[in-house]
C-alpha cells in the first residue's frame, strides 16, 4: 500500500516577535513568534531546502516531483524545475507546479499518492498580511516535503505510514480572496467561514474514518490544517478525537504557513508517532481533505534529517522594521551601487550543475576539487551537503545587497574545495574564523524579472541527530 | 619561459598628466586631449609625428576610435587596450614593444578614465553576461581580508596592524598634499585615520583609493633616437606582466598574505633590469595602493621588505618621502586618485618627474641624485585572482 516513505522540513531561521508589531503598526500583533523567510528566500528556495532534507543521506531518487505554493516565484514557467535542478534529479524525472491556492498542496499530495513509483511532494509558502492585520501575525513561512511511494524494491526505503483512506469534499464560497499580485489576502467576516469549514471538515473526517474503518476515539494523532484558525479549533473540538491526540498547530512559534502547513504538521505528527498508530490529516481549504494514515513498524527506525522540533527550537530574531523591508512593505534607501545585471539564461543553463546543484569539478576522479568546475575537469563531485570552515571573512557595507551589510567568507569544504561565498542567516558579529558553515540554496536577487538563484553559506546551528554525522561528505554521489 | 625584456632599447621622451579628481566640467574626450597635448609639448612633437597610438581605458570608451576622434587623428593605427587596473601600464607596454620591434619610430601610450559620470560610489565593473554565480562583494571587501590574515600569520597585534594601515594612508596623504595634480591634498594624522568608521572589514573609506577622473600619457622612441627629443630621457629597463589564472580563489593553500602574481612579475622585472637587491638599488617605487593592506603586502612581494616585516618598516618610515626607499611619493592611488586606465601612466609620470629632478623640493625623494631607478607597479583584480604589471625605468 502506498504511503509516506520520508519527509523533510525547512523552517526559515528568522523569527518575528509578534509583540513588536503593535508599537509600529498601531494594531495587530499578539504573543509568540512567527517564522520569517529571509530576504534571499522565496517559496522555491524553501521548497528546495525541504526537498534536500527529505533526500539527504538516502539513496532514493524520486520518479516525480510536485511543487505546491500560493506564492510562486514565477508564473508561466515552472518553479519545480529549479527544485529539480537543486536536487540533481535525472532529466527523466517529471517536475510539476501545482500553484495558486492553499488547497494546491493537497492536490499535489494526492497526485503523488495516486501515481506510481516514488513521488516527492513539496509544499512551500510565504504568508504576508498587511501591517497590523491578522494574517501578518498569524502567518508563517515554511516548506515541507513528503516522499510518497509503495516501499517496493528500488523505492529507497519502506513505507513509514500507509495512506489507508482519503476523502474529499468541495464547496464554493468566498471566505478569503486575493487577486494575483496583491500583497495580502482579504477576509470575509470570520463567522461565515467558521461555519462553512466546521461543517465541511467534520463531514470529510467522518467519511474518511468510515472508509478506514476506525472510530474517532481510535485516532492517535489528529492534524487539522487550514488558514481559518477558529474553524480548525472547532473541528478539533467536535471531532470526537481525544484532546491529547490533537497535534499542536505550532501557532505560538511558527505561525500558519498556508500551503506548507498540512505537510509540516503531518511531519511533526509522524515524528512523535509510534508504529501501528492512526494519524489523520484534515486540511480545510475550499472544502476539506481528510487523509487517514497508519504508521508501520519501519517508522521506529526512521531518523528524519533536521526534525521539526529541532527547527522550531532554533531561530534568531528579526526586528519588525527589517521584516517589513524584506516583505517589500517598507522601502529603504538602496546602496549607491549599480544593481546586478540580469542572469544570462544560456550561461545559467550551461552551468546548471554548478549554479543549482552546487556540483564541483575535479581534474581527475579523486583529484583537486574546483569550485566552480574548471575547464577540462573530467569528474564531478556534489558539495551541497558538505560542511565547510571559515578561513577568513569580511563585512562589506559598500556592496549592493537587498539587506546590507554583506557578510562574506572564504570557506574550505570538508573533503576539498574552497569558495569565497556570501553568508546568510547570520548576524555580522557572530562570524569567526574557524566557524562551521553549511550550504543553503538562496535567491541572490532579481533583475529584469529574472531571479538569480545560487548558494550561500550559513552557520551550522542545528544539533545533528544522535549518532548521525549530518552533512558529512557523502561520497556515494561522487560520480567519477 | 623566456622573458628577454627590452632593457635600454626604448626611452620615454615626453609625458603628460592631468590633475586627477572630480572633473565635472571635463568629459572623457577632454581628459584625453589635455593629457595628449601636454605630452606632445613635453616631447616637442605633433600628433602627426606620432606613428602609432595605444589607448588604455577600462570602461570609458571602446576601440581606437575613442582616441582617434577627440585627437582628430587621420590614418593612424590606434588600439584600445584593457587589462583591469593595469590598463594604462598595458598601453605603455604595447607602445614600447612596437617601437622596440622596429615597426614604428614614435608611439604614444595614453590612459584615461572618466569614472565620475557613472553616478555610483566606487568603481563598478562592466557586467559581462554570466550565470549569476560570481561573487559580488566590493574590491574593498576582498582586500580587507588581507589585513587580519597578515596580522594572524605574523603575530601582529591588532592595534599595531591598524596603526600600520593608517600609517600607509597618512604617508600617501602627506605626499599627495604636496602634489598639485593629486585628488586629495589634505594631510591626516594616524590618530585621525584610526578613528574612521569601517565600511569593509576593518577598512574605512580612508583605507581606499580615491575614485577620480584623469588621464596620463607617454611618448616612446627607440633609445638611440631619444636625445633628438630630450637631454633627459627615461629608459625602459623592464616591463613585466603576469595574469593570474584565478586559482588562488579556490586554493585552500592560499592565505591572503601575499599576491603570487606580483611576486612573479617582480622576479621577471628584476631579471630583465638586472636588479639583484631592489631595496638597495631602487630610488623609488610607485605601487598599487588600492587599499592600505595592499601596500603593506606589496612591499614584501616586491622585495622591499622581508616577509612579515613590512608593517614594521612602514611604522619605521622606511617608505616615507625621506625614508630609505620612498614609495608613492606622488600620493599614490590613495591621495592622487585612481582613474583606472590612467593610473599606470600616472605612476610613470611621477618617475619622470622625480628621476629627472623636476619634482618640487617639498616632494623630492630622499634618494634623488644617489639612485636612478624607479619601479612602477599596477595590479588589477583581487587577492587570488589578479593581473600584475611592473616597470623599471631609469634615468641613466
Amino acid at each position: 500500500m502506498r504511503g509516506v516513505t520520508g519527509w523533510g522540513v525547512h523552517l526559515p531561521y528568522r523569527r518575528l516577535d509578534r509583540a513588536a508589531i503593535r508599537a509600529v503598526a498601531g494594531a495587530g500583533g499578539g504573543s509568540g513568534t512567527r517564522t520569517v523567510a529571509s530576504y534571499d528566500e522565496d517559496t522555491t528556495t524553501m521548497g528546495a531546502e525541504a526537498g534536500r532534507a527529505a533526500l539527504r543521506g538516502r539513496e532514493l531518487r524520486p520518479q516525480s516531483l510536485w511543487f505546491a505554493t500560493t506564492e510562486p516565484a514565477y508564473a508561466d514557467r515552472t518553479n519545480a524545475t529549479v527544485v529539480h535542478a537543486v536536487l540533481r534529479l535525472d532529466r527523466a524525472v517529471a517536475a510539476y507546479d501545482v500553484v495558486g491556492s492553499v488547497r494546491s498542496a493537497m492536490a499535489a499530495l494526492r497526485a503523488g499518492w495516486q501515481g506510481s513509483g516514488s513521488a516527492l511532494v513539496i509544499a512551500a509558502d510565504a504568508r504576508t498580511g498587511l501591517p497590523g492585520g491578522p494574517d501578518e501575525a498569524a502567518g508563517g513561512d515554511a516548506a515541507a516535503a513528503l516522499l510518497i511511494g509503495d516501499g517496493g524494491p528500488g523505492a529507497g526505503g519502506p513505507v513509514l505510514a500507509e495512506i489507508v483512506a482519503w476523502e474529499s469534499v468541495t464547496d464554493e464560497f468566498v471566505d478569503r480572496w486575493r487577486t494575483p499580485g496583491a500583497a495580502a489576502s482579504r477576509l470575509w467576516e470570520e463567522r461565515f467561514g467558521q461555519a462553512r469549514y466546521t461543517e465541511l471538515g467534520t463531514e470529510a473526517l467522518k467519511l474518511a474514518l468510515a472508509a478506514a474503518g476506525i472510530a474517532a476515539d481510535a485516532v492517535d494523532h489528529l492534524v487539522v490544517a487550514g488558514l481559518h484558525d477558529r474553524a480548525a479549533g472547532a473541528v478539533q473540538r467536535g471531532s470526537g478525537v481525544p484532546a491529547g491526540a490533537i497535534t499542536d498547530r505550532l501557532a505560538a512559534t511558527v505561525g500558519n504557513p498556508g500551503a506548507a502547513q498540512p505537510a509540516l504538521l503531518l511531519a511533526a505528527a509522524l515524528e512523535s508517532a509510534a508504529p501501528g498508530q492512526h494519524v489523520v490529516l484534515l486540511a480545510l481549504a475550499d472544502g476539506a481533505d481528510a487523509v487517514v494514515l497508519r504508521t508501520t513498524d519501519a517508522l521506529a527506525r526512521y531518523r528524519p534529517d533536521r526534525p521539526v522540533a529541532d527547527q522550531v527550537a532554533a531561530g534568531g530574531p528579526i526586528d519588525y522594521g527589517r521584516y517589513l523591508h524584506w516583505r517589500g512593505m517598507l522601502a529603504v534607501e538602496p546602496p549607491r551601487r549599480p544593481e546586478p545585471a540580469r542572469v544570462s539564461s544560456p550561461a545559467a543553463h550551461r552551468n546548471v550543475g554548478w549554479k543549482y546543484g552546487f556540483t564541483a569539478g575535479r581534474d581527475v576522479p579523486g583529484g583537486v576539487v574546483h569550485l566552480p568546475p574548471a575547464p577540462g575537469d573530467d569528474a564531478r563531485l556534489p558539495v551541497a551537503d558538505a560542511l565547510g570552515t571559515i578561513v577568513t571573512f569580511t563585512v562589506d557595507r559598500l556592496s549592493y545587497s537587498l539587506s546590507p551589510p554583506v557578510v562574506f567568507a572564504v570557506v574550505d569544504f570538508d573533503g576539498g574545495g574552497r569558495l569565497p561565498v556570501e553568508l546568510t542567516d547570520v548576524d555580522a558579529g557572530e562570524v569567526a574564523i574557524g566557524g562551521r558553515v553549511e550550504m543553503t540554496f538562496r535567491r541572490l536577487g532579481t533583475s529584469d524579472g529574472i531571479h538569480n538563484y545560487f548558494w550561500k553559506a550559513r552557520p551550522v546551528r542545528a544539533v545533528p541527530p544522535s549518532g548521525e554525522k549530518r552533512g558529512s561528505m557523502k561520497r556515494a554521489g561522487d560520480t567519477a | 619561459m623566456s622573458s628577454h625584456g627590452i632593457k635600454d632599447r626604448v626611452a620615454i621622451i615626453g609625458m603628460g598628466c592631468t590633475r586627477f579628481g572630480e572633473h565635472w566640467e571635463m568629459g572623457f574626450d577632454d581628459l584625453l586631449v589635455a593629457a595628449a597635448n601636454e605630452t606632445f609639448r613635453s616631447a616637442g612633437v605633433t600628433k602627426q609625428d606620432v606613428d602609432a597610438y595605444w589607448l588604455g581605458t577600462a570602461q570609458s570608451g571602446m576601440s581606437g576610435i575613442a582616441l582617434a576622434r577627440p585627437l582628430g587623428l587621420e590614418g593612424k593605427p590606434v588600439t584600445r587596450v584593457e587589462n583591469y587596473c593595469a590598463t594604462g601600464s598595458e598601453a605603455l607596454r604595447q607602445a614600447a614593444y612596437a617601437v622596440a620591434s622596429g615597426a614604428y619610430d614614435i608611439a604614444l601610450a595614453i590612459g584615461a578614465e572618466k569614472v565620475k559620470d557613472g553616478g555610483y560610489q566606487g568603481l563598478n565593473a562592466f557586467p559581462v553576461p554570466a550565470d549569476g554565480t560570481a561573487r559580488s562583494v566590493t574590491a574593498a571587501a576582498m582586500f580587507s581580508m588581507v589585513a587580519p590574515a597578515y596580522a594572524g600569520k605574523y603575530g601582529v597585534p591588532p592595534g599595531d596592524m591598524k596603526t600600520a594601515l593608517a600609517r600607509v594612508a597618512a604617508k600617501n596623504h602627506y605626499n599627495g598634499a604636496r602634489n598639485p595634480r593629486a585628488q586629495f591634498r589634505q594631510e591626516y594624522s594616524v590618530e585621525q585615520l584610526c578613528r574612521m568608521p569601517a565600511v569593509a572589514g576593518g577598512l574605512s573609506v580612508f583605507d581606499c583609493a580615491g575614485v577620480a577622473d584623469g588621464a596620463a600619457a607617454a611618448i616612446v622612441v627607440r633609445a638611440e633616437d631619444a636625445h633628438r627629443y630630450t637631454d633627459k630621457p627615461l629608459l625602459v629597463k623592464a616591463l613585466s606582466l603576469v595574469a593570474g589564472n584565478g586559482s588562488g580563489l579556490g586554493d585552500p593553500a592560499y592565505d591572503y598574505t601575499t599576491f603570487p602574481e606580483v611576486a612573479a612579475s617582480a622576479a621577471d622585472a628584476y631579471a630583465q633590469a638586472g636588479i639583484t637587491s631592489p631595496r638597495d638599488e631602487l630610488a623609488m617605487a610607485e605601487v598599487h595602493d588600492c587599499f592600505t593592506p595592499t601596500e603593506i603586502v606589496l612591499m614584501e612581494d616586491l622585495g622591499l621588505a622581508e616577509r612579515g616585516t613590512a608593517w614594521k618598516e612602514v611604522l619605521a618610515g622606511t617608505f616615507d618621502l625621506d625614508g630609505e626607499v620612498p614609495v608613492n611619493p606622488d600620493g599614490g592611488l590613495k591621495a592622487f586618485g585612481h582613474p583606472v586606465g590612467a593610473s599606470g601612466l600616472r605612476m610613470m609620470f611621477e618617475a619622470w618627474l622625480q628621476l629627472r629632478g623636476e619634482a618640487p623640493p617639498e616632494r623630492r625623494i630622499s634618494t634623488y641624485g644617489k639612485r636612478s631607478l624607479a619601479l612602477t607597479h599596477t595590479l588589477g583584480g583581487y587577492p587570488g585572482e589578479m593581473v600584475s604589471f611592473i616597470s623599471i625605468l631609469g634615468a641613466a
